[in-house]
């Protein structure tokens, strides 16, 4: 049933080549079994019904009319939740089911299991809940209800010869992974349960999971099946207490797999922004002060919104020196829906902002983006606006020029459809395309923050089978599709050198490795590897392996890795060394923007990164191209759209990612400036490029328009609306 | 729910007489979304995919008959030289996989506003065959097909046979607004076709008002005004454009406002008919 | 129906689609549910070797007819060059679309050679980085490997050219 990421390889690359994904050959064959994919004999499904509702009472919940259907095996409400009523990554404040009240378009109310799904759907359709709609809160500028207020204060000078302000926005983005949320839920014999999930953090599932179903610990247990990607969607908790619940009532292994639409109101989406900015300067381009005021719109639930807002107060000026601060990040609740984690966390919706922020003061100082943004640069030996010391190696001045020598692509194309804006769908056979390049620079922290016990959990087995050395490396990391399996047996093989390497299917019969979210697991989990491999190899007693296991039999070490520890931010001023590590990426990016239609096509992007040691060159290009890729989808067409609470777009055919075709080819230049903190002197990768590449883009239309473009999705119309005198939401430079 | 198959078309007439309620369906494009998202589950299926006949083309009368189960590549593959304003819709829509089954039958079928084939077949003065087993044939022009949102002249006895469409005899071009380069539901599009034997000019608007719909006072303008001898007049076109744009009653939705799509279908038209343009007065240089 | 070359003999009610058919009733998971309305094109299969996405097919309409999907493609352990090339050039990240994005390619390749026109009529000639994207543009990839999967399909183009 579960033929999934457990795989053996006996390629002998080590780290730093680009060693082969041990599952990839299950990937292309189709064998490789999703969450979707699982299949038990005489399981049974489970479907959720939902609150049609961003605000209302519930006056009762009739489910007579489900039972009665054919069928139908059980239908579930809030009573039925055998313990603690609530879940939450940080704050435990939201409800498995709906009680009395529901607080967003989309939160689940009641379950139902029945034999077929399509009995299961026509079930929950048929329970009849009364409710009453009362105002919600749809405006964060309204809310009243703070999840965490972050300011930070540096210096007293908010004067400067040079001032520019600008007001930003952020829309909703969604992470879109393409395999929707599915799970398996096993009753067992002793009570418990064991679920099959795709998650990005088996372990915080069992400790939301386990007080919910009234059960210990040692009763739920997670395996991880294959994760069509995450992107930080999978951090929450979806439906794994509903499936649990479900089984353990029928004593039935009950499966739940949400379609596209039911995904959208499925799982947390990118917080959307509202932010205020204002930057002081010099003449001569140097930053005196910034100001501002990031608003984020958590939702309906709190889900990661602290930390989120941590990162908007900590980076919210970016990667430059700035003497003299005041941030004010605010993460609030309303009726809209929940957010939390996606790729960039925090950092995405500042980074637009701050970045927009140097473009406008290159302008008033007559300095190109580039020579802005060396001149402020923080390079190691600066401080983080909260005072933090950046000690290891962060060259980004010279990334930037770097970026700024690489070769710049041919001109608009003449008439070739296929490289216009609008491509084949002829728009455009060349008029009004204008071209335009911009940059944009992004730090972000890797690894949990602000006092968190990051660690990870590795056990490490060597031992001899048919007479060859073998390496079982087993952990509970999550492999979401970053090729985070590969690393581990790059690890394996690189410090017991032993070319036969499994990486187990990840579990809670073995310790938390933490999520993989924060660009961490190569860090962390890299590190726990590593270490356990180092206590196997003590163990060899200088022997070769063959001979170390001949003469000591198996041997098998298990081993916990934690970053230097990082602390709380101050309350009240910010400061604090609240980060572990740092990265930093930059972008250019080159479009060609039909100005009268407002159509764009991205001819390129180039890429600079510094991922202090490469541990598998053609992995980490996929990590920037796909961080880049999303970022674009942000600058360009990605957007929840959201009206009084209500989400307007839940499908892929209104909901745009990037295609092929809006995906352009990159060049990336890697830098290794090791950080000596860290496993191999590695740095994150992950984030870091979905950050620098939607201010690179937006600054490429402005340059190509000349509109100032405030709000990033940039619609059609905020260019050509504009252009032709009309009303948008586009303000002109 | 029952499944109907007939493989003759007088088989599928007298299935979709007996059964008015059946819905027919050929590539499964839109009916298909229906099912699979419970939006409706209708009596009875009635799968056209047997029926040959539907998925050939051949000039009949001096007309291009298109079947109406003759999927998008076909006529991409096979109908660019008559019908070039068709075809460049027909590679706009969806995706390859989409366009190896979808039909211009099928578009017709299901009177999307946002219809990709509508917009050329309105400017190329198009006639949808249809048929019935007990009333027999009727052409509908284009223009009478689409009656609203998701509505046309199509009787619940009737089937889509076939569209007749002149074989082009000038210039023509489509063009759509998406909001990525590729698979993508318009925005809003436009067509143009220029019949220089009768001195006129066809348009169609699509994703523009509740119907896909022609522009006639601009088709009237250049009617009136345009000499086919002559370079295009610039105020001409501007108002061609205005004309044009002024035909959209467009609403806001999701993908996008209506005051972007009635801007967009003007800037669509001045692109398009200056193409033609350019075509037509090249075609009668060389 | 034959599925992967063999016979498969299922009863299914009208309304189910082909790809439910493949998955649910006869086991057959290497198509995958994106978006179960034909924009993603995760489940995209080869129906007597035409590319179609199995949402949008009803699997009643496939009576009779040769069905292949990604399961399909290997001779015993020996890779489709396509699958070895997006290993090779590391074309996928969680691998969701790549089932779909490999059949795709599959039929493209098929199609090219065959000199099917691609959004350009008048060009279906060299199939160069630009066209390949244009023939590819039904297959959404979210992991953002789309430069591999160029890079891998263009490697087995070249190939077949050689």
């Amino acid at each position: 049933m579960t033929e999934t990421a457990s795989t053996t390889t006996t390629a002998g690359q080590g780290v730093g080549e680009s060693a082969r994904r041990p599952d990839a050959v299950l990937k292309v064959t189709g064998e490789f079994a999703y969450a979707s994919d699982l299949w038990l004999d005489g399981m049974v499904w489970g479907v959720t019904l939902r609150s049609p509702h961003p605000s209302a009472w519930i006056r009762s919940i009739d489910v007579g009319p489900a039972l009665k259907i054919d069928g139908v095996l059980a239908v579930l409400t809030h009573e039925d939740v055998p313990g603690v009523k609530f879940f939450g990554l940080d704050r435990r404040d939201q409800p498995v089911l709906a009680i009395d009240q529901v607080r967003y378009q989309g939160e689940p109310v009641a379950l139902v299991a029945a034999d077929h799904p399509e009995t299961a759907r026509r079930a929950a359709a048929a329970i009849v809940v009364d409710y009453e709609v009362r105002a919600a809160v749809t405006d964060p500028r309204q809310a009243t209800d703070v999840v965490r207020h972050q300011p930070v204060r540096r210096g007293d000078t908010f004067e400067a010869e040079v001032v520019v302000t600008g007001e930003y926005e952020v829309g909703m983005q969604d992470q879109a992974f393409l395999g929707p949320e599915s799970g398996l839920a096993v009753p067992a014999e002793d009570g418990g349960v064991d679920l099959y999930i795709a998650t990005q953090w088996l372990h915080v599932d069992r400790d939301q999971l386990a007080p919910c179903l009234g059960l210990p610990h040692d009763k739920v247990r997670l395996t991880l099946s294959g994760v069509g990607g995450a992107f930080g969607a999978r951090e929450d908790l979806s439906m794994q207490v509903h499936a649990c619940m479900l089984a353990l009532r029928l004593n039935r292994p009950v499966k739940i797999v949400y379609g596209r639409e039911e995904s959208f109101f499925g799982h947390v989406h990118r917080h959307p922004a509202l932010m205020r900015y204002e930057h002081g300067a010099t003449r001569d381009g140097r930053l005196v002060y910034v100001k501002a005021d990031i608003l984020l719109d958590g939702g309906a639930y709190c889900s990661s919104s602290p930390a989120v807002v941590g990162n908007a107060a900590s980076l919210g000026v970016g990667p430059y020196e700035v003497p003299n601060v005041r941030v004010d990040a605010t993460g609030v609740y309303t009726n809209n829906p929940p957010c939390g984690a996606m790729r960039g966390f925090g950092a995405v919706q500042a980074c637009y902002a701050y970045e927009s922020q140097m473009d406008r003061l290159a302008e008033a100082c007559g300095l190109s983006p580039v020579e802005i943004r060396v001149r402020n640069a923080v390079s190691q030996g600066s401080r983080l606006i909260t005072g933090q010391l950046i000690d290891a190696p962060a060259p980004l001045a010279g990334m930037l020029r770097d970026l700024e020598s690489m070769p710049l692509p041919e001109g608009p194309p003449a008439t070739d459809l296929r490289a216009l804006p609008g491509g084949v769908s002829q728009t455009t056979r060349g008029e009004a395309v204008r071209r335009g390049v911009g940059y944009g620079v992004g730090i972000k922290n890797i690894c949990f923050s602000e006092g968190f016990d990051d660690y990870s959990t590795a056990r490490v087995r060597a031992e001899l089978v048919g007479g060859e050395p073998h390496v079982t490396v087993h952990t509970a990391a999550a492999e979401v599709g970053q090729g985070l399996v590969t690393l581990q047996a790059q690890i394996a093989r690189t410090e017991l050198g032993i070319a036969n390497v499994t990486v187990a299917t990840a579990d809670t019969a073995v310790g938390s490795a933490g999520s993989s979210s924060a660009s961490r697991q190569s860090y962390v989990t890299g590190g726990a590897v590593r270490a356990a491999c180092e206590a196997v190899r003590k163990r060899f007693d200088g022997l070769p392996a063959r001979e170390a296991l001949e003469r000591f039999g198996p041997i098998e070490e298990t081993r916990e890795y934690r970053h230097r520890p990082t602390y709380p931010m101050d309350p009240v001023t910010g400061q604090g060394d609240s980060h572990t590590q740092l990265a930093l990426c930059v972008h250019r990016a080159v479009v060609d923007v039909d100005v009268e239609l407002g159509l764009v096509k991205v001819v390129e992007l180039a890429a600079v990164q510094d991922v202090g040691r490469v541990l598998n060159p053609q992995a980490l290009e996929g990590q920037i191209h796909g961080g880049s890729a999303q970022g674009l989808g942000l600058a360009l067409m990605e957007e929840i759209q959201v009206r009084d609470g209500l989400v307007l777009n839940p499908s892929f055919t209104d909901y745009l990612i990037p295609t092929i075709l809006d995906m352009p080819p990159m060049q990336t230049k890697i830098l290794e400036n090791p950080d000596p903190a860290a496993p191999y002197g590695l740095r994150g990768a992950g984030e870091p490029p979905t950050l620098s590449s939607t201010p690179a883009i937006a600054a490429a239309v402005r340059a190509a328009t000349g509109l100032r473009l405030t709000r990033v999705p940039i619609r059609p119309e905020d260019i050509a609306l504009f252009n032709n005198g009309e009303v948008s939401d586009g303000k002109r430079t | 729910m029952d499944f109907l198959r007939p493989t003759t078309w007088e088989e599928a007439l007298a299935a979709k007489a007996d059964r008015p309620e059946a819905v027919p369906i050929q590539g499964g494009t839109d009916v298909m979304v229906e099912l699979n998202f419970d939006v409706r589950r209708p009596a009875a299926l009635l799968d056209l995919g047997q029926v040959a006949e539907l998925r050939a083309w051949g000039m009949v009368g001096g007309f291009c008959r298109v079947g109406a189960g003759v999927p998008y590549t076909t006529i991409i593959e096979e109908l660019g030289g008559p019908l070039p304003g068709l075809a460049q819709a027909s590679r706009t829509v969806g995706s390859p996989q989409i366009r190896n089954r979808g039909s211009v039958g099928g578009n017709l079928g299901a009177a999307s506003p946002a219809g990709d084939s509508h917009p050329p077949l309105l400017a190329a003065d198009a006639v949808v065959e249809v048929e019935s087993r007990d009333r027999g044939v009727r052409m509908v022009p284009a223009t009478a097909f689409y009656l609203g949102v998701k509505r046309s002249a199509l009787e619940p006895d009737e089937l889509i046979r076939a569209v007749h469409v002149r074989p082009a005899t000038g210039p023509q071009y489509f063009s759509k607004v998406g909001t990525r380069n590729a698979m993508v539901i318009a925005v809003c599009s436009f067509a143009i076709a220029l019949h220089p034997g009768e001195r006129r000019v066809g348009t169609g608007l699509g994703s523009a008002a509740p119907t896909p719909r022609r522009a006639y006072e601009a088709e009237e303008l250049l009617a009136r005004e345009l000499d086919w001898q002559a370079p295009l007049d610039p105020a001409l076109l501007r108002r061609f454009g205005e004309l044009c744009a002024a035909a959209a009653a467009p609403i806001d939705d999701v993908r996008g406002t209506a005051a972007y799509r009635v801007h967009a279908i003007g800037v669509m038209a001045r692109r398009t008919l200056t193409w033609a343009w350019n075509d037509h007065l090249g075609r009668r240089a060389a | 129906m034959r599925v992967n070359g063999a016979a498969e003999s299922l009863d299914v009610e009208p309304w189910v689609s082909l790809l439910d058919a493949l998955r649910d009733r006869l086991g057959v998971t290497g198509p995958k549910k994106g978006c179960d309305q034909g924009a993603c094109g995760a489940c995209t299969v080869l129906a007597d070797g035409v590319r179609i996405n199995a949402c949008l097919a009803l699997a009643v309409q496939y009576d009779g007819k040769e069905i292949t999907t990604i399961e399909g493609l290997a001779t015993g352990d020996d890779l489709h060059p396509l699958q070895a090339a997006f290993i090779r050039h590391d074309g996928l990240q969680c691998g969701y679309c790549t089932p779909g994005q490999i059949c795709s390619a599959v039929a493209m390749l098929a199609e090219h050679r065959a000199g099917m026109p691609s959004a350009v009529t008048e060009r279906s000639g060299e199939l160069d980085e630009a066209e390949i994207r244009e023939r590819m543009s039904g297959n959404l990839c979210r992991c953002g490997a789309y430069n591999g999967i160029v890079d891998a399909i263009k490697d087995v183009a070249g190939q077949e050219a050689r």
